[in-house]
């Protein structure tokens, strides 16, 4: 089958003559159910759910290694990134920044059939850091608008770890357009402390941070562009400045605020998954903390404790887990402030239930400073 | 200031111009700008000298009974409350501005050297309310104004400007929390929630918000406005009355009320702190009412209070 669309692009990209003609029994072999049939094991649809929610699974599991079956579908879209309306050309898997996250336990098999539908411009792969080999298997899986290939890989170890689109010549580009999301490979007996004892989250949320890199017009606003290969040359230029225009969690400014907040009770543990496919970033819980932290993601090191902010390493994604002990609004940020609070990066919790006053209390309210303490303070005294 | 007046201002201004102009043999220039002038013809603000400044459209109102509600943060024996809603009246006439301050208007008092030039958008349409002003910015172009004309211009108290926007005004009462904080702040962040904008962000030309039944524009559109009042903290059980009173934070009103430092340009980039900031900050003025108009008034009010 060939697409208009191919055909169009034939002249400029002469490498892909060969995928072409290959291309022919690709429908069939996808079809297939029992596509990759060498391996005799259970096999089990997973369907994706759009961050930062994650999709149903188990924590730790008594079943055997199964194959875990996953569709990703590449959109390219045009979206707004803040409340100014900016737009950006966006690349993403299944239409969302960050991509759905994958859970799996060690052992099992990712299955992943990868769509890149005739409406997209662009040829698109998959990196997955978990993966061994074949760049992740980015090498396997170039697939042009108007096809779809199946990859399989054995997650042979654990831990948290971001996958990403990687098109020679075009990798950051593409990354830093929104093609990232992170696949986590639990341990099968579940996750455990340092001393063994088992944790278990009540619920999980997936944050996945970006730098975009918008250009501007000679006015200093925005530019807008109909396509990603319009918005390509301006987009590299202030990329490579490394100054980016926004800092957001989850696609744009404010994602994850207001009636969007994540939400959480006092005595909840929460997970939270962070994965940044690009740059580094050092995630903080104003007013909270990381009870446990495998701050590069990988379960078989022991969590840290008690961690005020964690860092993550650029293409890497990062857990903490949390039990909140106070109600209230607390604000979860990349604490650079500056990219926090200026460029976007700032989410927000909402945590229902009682006030524990033993924790924090406001002994005294705000009130103008006494006449004794005044006197004091004119003298140069320290009062009290 | 009479039509006749403005005319002969601008023609002399024209030929200032025209002299300037001589040697550049700008003909074409020429006739533009002396257009743009003549005509107030919407466009990019130019850095024209200051001509002749007429008084601004204002909207007059008589003083009538509202709904109002103090504005600050207002405590009962340390727990957060509101301060009540009353029913006041002002104590003098209201002469207010029909319109927001423009983009053009501001650029005549940064053209006279007697306001900030702001990094805000200089190539916005005069005809758009001047947007990216701090509180003194805002108090600039009143002395600045007022110098001009020979009346005292300043900007609205918050009660002044509750008179103004009529039904626009907004209520900004709090959830009340009892001893338990975080309930009050989880309440006040979902009413925030609620209130998320998806209007549009950048300021719009004058009107495009409508006109309230008072007949003044845009009023709680997307430019929130400067008052001259201060930012109160108050213990309502304390018998003595003893408030702290924060002028470096002014109240600023718009579609919410909100408390914003007065060196403050943006509020947009609130961040990490919870809450919703102001699209845009701009300004509008009074004009204050001479003493002399202001007797019938105070005669009534005392005649009244005798009375009664």
């Amino acid at each position: 089958m060939i697409t208009r669309r191919n055909a169009l692009m034939g002249a400029a990209m002469t490498a892909l003559t060969f995928t072409t003609a290959a291309r022919a029994e690709a429908p069939t072999k996808v079809m297939t159910p029992a596509a990759g049939g060498d391996l005799n094991l259970p096999r089990e649809k997973v369907k994706l759910v759009t961050p930062p929610f994650v999709h149903p699974h188990e924590q730790a599991t008594t079943k055997g290694p199964m194959i875990k079956e996953f569709t990703l579908v590449i959109e390219e879209k045009k979206v707004v990134i803040d409340e100014q309306g900016t737009t950006f050309q966006a690349m993403t898997f299944n239409g969302s920044m960050p991509a759905p996250m994958m859970v799996v336990h060690q052992g099992d098999y990712v299955e992943l059939t990868l769509i890149n539908p005739e409406t997209n411009t662009m040829p698109h792969n998959i990196d997955f850091h978990a993966a061994t080999g074949a760049l992740g298997g980015g090498a396997l899986t170039h697939v042009n608008p108007g096809e779809q290939v199946v990859l399989r890989f054995k997650a042979d170890r654990t831990g948290t770890f971001v996958y990403h689109c990687a098109p020679e010549g075009m990798i950051p580009w593409h990354v830093v357009s929104g093609m990232s999301g992170t696949i986590m490979v639990l341990p099968r007996e579940g996750l455990k402390t340092a001393d063994g004892k088992a944790l278990k989250y009540d619920k999980i949320y997936y944050v996945g941070e970006y730098d975009l890199y918008v250009p501007r017009d000679e006015n200093g606003k925005y530019k807008d562009y109909d396509t990603p290969g319009e918005a390509y040359a301006d987009t590299l230029e202030v990329m490579r400045g490394l100054v980016p225009t926004h800092v957001v969690f989850n696609g744009k400014v404010g994602a994850l605020t207001g009636k969007n907040a994540m939400t959480a009770k006092v005595g909840e543990t929460i997970m939270l998954v962070h994965s940044q496919a690009n740059r580094d970033t050092r995630p903080h819980l104003i007013g909270g903390h990381g009870d446990y932290v495998w701050e590069t993601g990988k379960f078989d090191n022991p969590p840290e404790k008690n961690l005020e902010t964690w860092f993550i390493r650029g293409g890497s994604a990062g857990a903490a887990l949390y039990t909140f002990k106070q109600p209230g609004i607390y604000a979860y940020v990349n604490h650079n402030l500056i990219e926090a609070a200026e460029l976007g990066a700032t989410a927000h919790f909402k945590v229902e239930g009682k006030w524990n006053d033993d924790l924090m209390k406001q002994v005294k309210p705000p009130q103008p400073i006494p006449p004794q303490v005044q006197g004091a303070l004119r003298k140069g005294m320290i009062p009290g | 200031m009479s039509a006749a007046a403005e005319t002969t201002v601008l023609h002399a201004h024209t030929e200032t111009l025209r002299n300037a102009l001589l040697g550049l043999a700008g003909a074409t220039a020429l006739v533009s700008v002396v257009g743009a002038l003549a005509f107030g013809l919407p466009g990019p603000a130019k850095e024209a000298p200051a001509a002749g400044i007429e008084t601004p459209a204002l909207v007059e109102l008589k003083p009538q009974p509202f709904a109002y509600r103090p504005a600050g943060d207002f405590s009962q024996a340390g727990r957060p409350t509101n301060a009540a809603l009353r029913t006041v009246s002002l104590d003098r006439p209201l002469a207010i501005m029909m319109h927001q301050v423009t983009v053009g208007e501001y650029q005549r008092c940064v053209t006279d050297g007697a306001c900030p030039r702001v990094a805000a958008d200089q190539r916005a349409p005069a005809d758009q309310p001047m947007v990216g002003v701090s509180w003194r910015d805002a108090n600039a172009y009143a002395a600045w104004l007022s110098a001009k004309l020979g009346t005292t211009w300043r900007l609205p108290t918050d009660e002044e400007w509750a008179f103004a926007a009529g039904s626009r005004w907004h209520d900004d009462v709090q959830p009340e929390g009892g001893v338990d904080p975080a309930q009050r702040w989880l309440a006040r962040y979902t009413q925030e929630s609620e209130r998320e904008d998806v209007a549009q962000r950048a300021p719009l030309p004058v009107g495009s918000f409508g006109v309230n039944e008072k007949g003044v524009l845009d009023i709680a559109g997307n430019v929130w406005e400067w008052t001259e009042s201060c930012f109160v903290r108050r213990d309502l059980a304390a018998a003595d009355g003893t408030q702290t009173v924060n002028c470096g934070v002014r109240v600023v009103q718009g579609s919410h009320r909100t408390y914003v430092s007065d060196f403050v340009r943006d509020a947009r980039a609130g961040g990490c702190a919870v809450g919703k900031p102001p699209s845009n900050l701009g300004f509008r003025l009074v004009r204050e009412t001479p003493a002399w108009k202001r007797w019938p008034t105070m005669m009534a009010r005392l005649l009244k209070g005798a009375v009664g």
